[in-house]
């Protein structure tokens, strides 16, 4: 009798486990679908930090021979491809799915089976790209990872170049990744024009809606030329046109501006995010309202159009005019102008708060001197003739994970310490949480402040090793401990969220006594957001609901 | 004016920073003139780093919460703005940025167009998967991976002009210590132009990932003086002489398939998609860089190239081993 009863138990156990799969993958609700947009980017940052570590190890010493010539050429393409395609866009895209319909007071995205569309597309996208190690030649052979670079230069990319199928697996997983973030941007879009909540005019919008907004008009722009481009690739190794293949005459520059045109708006498209989330997380923990609304939104619009004109600051060195070398000069150090704006009003929020060193804040306050360099840097190698020197060395390396690790990353544990009550109900532990900030930041900088040396020394990136004589060693094995630091405190945070999932104390709707509309739910939110649609009178309604003698409305 | 340029450079660039390869020992003058400009736009960054990474610090130290000093519930005075403050701070970032945009135009047109003194060596270099090859067409000279050039003197300037292309992938032309970088791109042809003021060695490697053996295609460039550049240049120009101790290492360099690929001149040897072995023995290094010329490397080269070089386009020869020693003896009369 115990057996039937047994067996009963595991048919429920099992019904429910399934049951609870299958909500899962066919969700439309935008915050289920957010959360899995985030949990398969932390998937893909731990795969892709692993392929990191193994670089570095790589390079720890001269004349290494951890890797074969070929593993680290697979490793640093794998590397970039995920970091980019499928942490960055998708965590940010996942940030944005969760909160913009609260943010707004909306029930949901615009579109909400677009929305899982477009993150099954990027998800499969994914995985596409790692089957690239078992399919093709197949596991004997180590599969046939990519290894031409995410930049995919041609005529690298070319058949008789690249044989095989490795490069079909980039160029279909980055496709997959392009149409899902055209299907994310279009909804954002539409659900920002036309789903606000009565009283919500466009100049009370939270800046996190602006920001992600103007990312998505950005993404629009650039994305389509990058899916041509991967589209005229494919056409180029299976149907025999030439656009890229020079070998028959065609252009290998003319994928530089395809690509480029892409990628370098690519980067303000991944940091938009990073600068939404510190509009939101310090003027509450400085108990300011943020400095400046109109020239925040006037400068993340105005860095969104530049931005569409400096693609070529990646190309000094592929032999351009004068002329046109100056002009990417100019358009490339304009940026500084709207970035500067930017800098000046988060310390402006600062300046005569009340600051409190939450978890959160303290990411947002190293995001602010990290960007901070990260800009110098950038306009240093926006000097074309000093980028004639830097450019394609490990300066660039450092320079540009100042801005994706420096800014981009601390701005989303930020984000995490500080919405995760929200998504979950509970707390994150603040102890654990200032562990992995202060390890984070040492493994940060003894990776990155010191990683710009072997740059100034000539070494160049992308090469698998190096001699001893050229006097790079000392600052190589600095570069690759203080990536393990980093590890270490990853793993921190991984364990933080799993613990403070079961353990964290619950968090109320609205912890950290915070103004908008998102913290008016309960957490997590209810299915369909609000039960009553809310209605707004100012940029943050919950700081006039607390202080009815002083809102917000009688400012703006 | 060098002066403080000189110091921001001893601040920046403490000694760590010297080494063969640091951009910041300049030799000559496109190099002279990035680092100028780098100092500058050090300097400026430096500037502004301290300025508003010092408000950042004093506005979190000095605006922190305390807690006994605040009422519970109490908020501090909110501000939502001031057009003033932040024209100003809009302001003066134009500039800073104009002022930049400005020296780096100057140091642009200076390095690219530059007038071409007639006394100025051409010489044509070629990137290949993964080697240099370089042709001085006035001089009727070819040669491989390594480079010879004459000094320039600053009174006689004999700045050597580089023209760039590529038979393969994209590659890039790097010697921080003479220049910046320039691409070599198929289909295309870039010029970039060095004037080295003092003999030596200068290192260097390409920078534009080109395929799998990318991280050992080193560059040397040695910079003669005007009398030992002469006596290269003739030396180059010697026809191979006929050994007879290695007949039989020729014999079996022209009976495999070395000859497909490399060119020795006045030979039947005359394949391009190799390095031009007309006078490699003269040469200190093999592979690009990769090994030092030494018989018992260029033995092993021969015999399996992916030993020093996996990934390196030549294949193993597979020659037994009286063969390989007739082939290496061969090869080293090729001076
Ligand atoms: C027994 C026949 C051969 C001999 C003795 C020979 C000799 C050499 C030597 C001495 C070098 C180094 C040259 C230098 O770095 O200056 C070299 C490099 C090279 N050889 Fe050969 N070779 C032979 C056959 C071939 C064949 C058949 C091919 C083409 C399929 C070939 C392609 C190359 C290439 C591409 C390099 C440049 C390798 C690199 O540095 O990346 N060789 N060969
Ligand atoms: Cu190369």
């Amino acid at each position: 009798m115990d057996g039937t009863l047994v067996e009963a138990e595991e048919i429920a156990l099992r019904n429910s486990a399934l049951q609870v799969l299958h909500n899962w993958v066919t969700t439309v609700d935008h915050k289920k679908i957010g959360l899995m947009y985030i949990g398969s980017s932390l998937l893909f940052l731990v795969i892709a930090g692993i392929e990191a570590l193994v670089m570095r190890i790589q390079l720890a010493i001269p004349n290494n021979t951890f890797v074969s010539p070929q593993a680290f050429n697979r490793l640093f393409t794998m590397h970039g491809t995920t970091m980019v395609f499928f942490v960055g866009m998708s965590i940010l895209f996942g940030f944005g799915n969760y909160l913009i319909p609260l943010m707004i007071g909306a029930r949901d995205m615009a579109f909400p089976r677009l929305n899982a569309f477009s993150f099954w597309c990027t998800f499969f996208g994914g995985v596409l790209l790692y089957f690239s190690y078992v399919g093709g030649n197949g596991l004997s052979g180590a599969g046939s990872a990519p290894d031409v670079g995410w930049w995919a230069y041609a005529p690298l990319t070319a058949r008789p170049f690249s044989p095989g199928h490795s490069t079909d697996y980039w160029t279909l997983a980055v496709l997959l990744s392009g149409v899902s973030s055209i299907g994310s941007a279009v909804n954002i879009v539409t659900t920002v024009v036309s789903m606000r909540c009565p009283g919500m005019t466009l100049g009370r919008m939270p800046l996190l809606v602006w920001l992600y907004t103007v990312m998505s008009m950005m993404a629009f722009v650039t994305v389509s030329p990058l899916t041509a481009a991967q589209i005229m690739l494919m056409l180029d190794r299976y149907v025999g046109s030439h656009f890229f293949d020079t070998q028959a005459g065609g252009s290998a520059v003319l994928w530089m501006h395809f690509f480029w045109i892409f990628g370098h708006p690519e980067v303000y498209i991944l940091i938009m995010p990073a600068f939404a989330f510190a509009n939101e997380i310090i003027p509450v923990f400085s108990r300011k309202a943020i400095f400046g609304y109109p020239a925040m939104v006037a400068a993340s619009v105005g860095i969104g159009f530049v931005s569409l004109s400096v693609w070529a600051h990646h190309m000094f060195t592929v032999g351009m005019s004068a002329g046109a070398n100056t002009f990417f000069v100019l358009a490339t150090l304009t940026v500084a102008i709207p970035t500067g704006i930017k800098i000046f009003n988060w310390l402006a929020t600062l300046w005569g708060g009340k600051i409190h060193f939450t978890t959160p804040m303290l990411f947002a306050i190293g995001f602010l001197f990290q960007f901070l360099l990260a800009g110098l840097t950038g306009v240093m190698v926006g000097a074309a003739p000093f980028d004639w020197q830097l450019s394609g060395s490990y300066f660039v390396v450092a320079h540009f994970h100042y801005v994706l690790v420096g800014a981009i990353l601390f701005m989303l544990f930020a984000a995490f310490y500080y919405w995760y009550p929200k998504m979950t109900g509970r707390m994150a532990n603040e102890a654990l949480g200032k562990w992995h900030f202060w390890l984070f930041l040492i493994g940060f900088h003894v990776t990155f402040d010191f990683m710009h040396i072997p740059g100034i020394l000539g070494m160049p990136r992308r090469i698998y090793t190096y001699e001893a004589e050229r006097g790079w060693m000392v600052w190589n094995l600095i570069v690759s401990s203080g990536a393990l630091i980093q590890a270490v405190a990853t793993l921190i945070f991984v364990w933080n969220l799993i613990w403070s999932y079961f353990k964290g104390p619950l968090a109320g709707p609205d912890p950290w006594d915070a103004w908008t509309l998102e913290w008016s739910t309960s957490s997590p939110p209810p299915e369909y957001n609000f039960a009553i649609t809310p209605v707004v009178e100012s940029r943050r309604p919950l700081w006039d609901l607390k202080h009815p003698e002083d809102s917000d409305s009688y400012y703006e | 004016m060098a002066n403080t340029q000189h110091s921001i450079a001893v601040l920046f660039a403490p000694d760590v920073v010297h080494g063969p390869t640091s951009i910041f020992s300049p030799a000559g003058t496109p190099a002279h003139s990035i680092f100028g400009l780098s100092m500058l736009v050090l300097g400026v960054a430096l500037c502004v780093f301290v300025i508003v990474g010092g408000l950042l610090a004093y506005a979190i130290i000095r605006y922190r919460h305390r807690r006994h000093d605040v009422k519970a519930g109490e908020e501090p005075a909110q501000i939502y703005g001031s057009n003033q403050i932040e024209l100003s701070w809009t302001v003066i970032p134009v500039l800073i940025v104009a002022m930049l945009v400005l020296s780096s135009a100057r140091v642009i047109y200076s390095t690219q167009q530059a007038a071409k003194p007639t006394a100025a060596l051409d010489v044509i270099v070629i990137g290949h998967q993964f080697w240099w090859e370089y042709r001085y067409p006035k001089l009727g000279i070819v040669t491989a991976n390594e480079l010879h050039v004459p000094v320039s003197d600053p009174r006689h300037p004999t700045p050597t002009y580089l023209t760039l292309s590529s038979a393969d992938t994209d590659h890039s032309f790097w010697i921080p210590r003479l220049a910046g970088k320039t691409d070599l791109i198929p289909n295309r042809v870039n010029i970039m132009w060095i004037d080295p003021p003092t003999a030596g060695l200068y290192l260097g490697q390409c920078a534009q990932f080109c395929g799998a053996q990318h991280a050992k295609m080193l560059l040397r460039v040695y910079a003669d003086s005007p009398e030992e550049f002469s006596n290269w240049v003739k030396r180059q120009r010697d026809p191979v002489k006929e050994d007879p101790n290695t007949v039989e290492g020729e014999a079996v360099f022209q009976h495999n398939a070395c000859i497909s690929c490399h060119t020795v001149a006045g030979t039947v040897a005359t394949g391009r998609f190799g390095p031009d072995l007309t006078h490699v023995a003269s040469r200190d290094t093999i592979g690009s860089g990769a090994v030092l010329n030494t018989p018992a490397n260029l033995r092993l080269f021969v015999d399996n190239p992916a030993h020093f070089k996996p990934g390196a386009l030549m294949p193993p020869m597979h020659l037994n081993e009286h063969d390989l020693d007739a082939v290496t003896a061969y090869l080293l009369t090729l001076k």
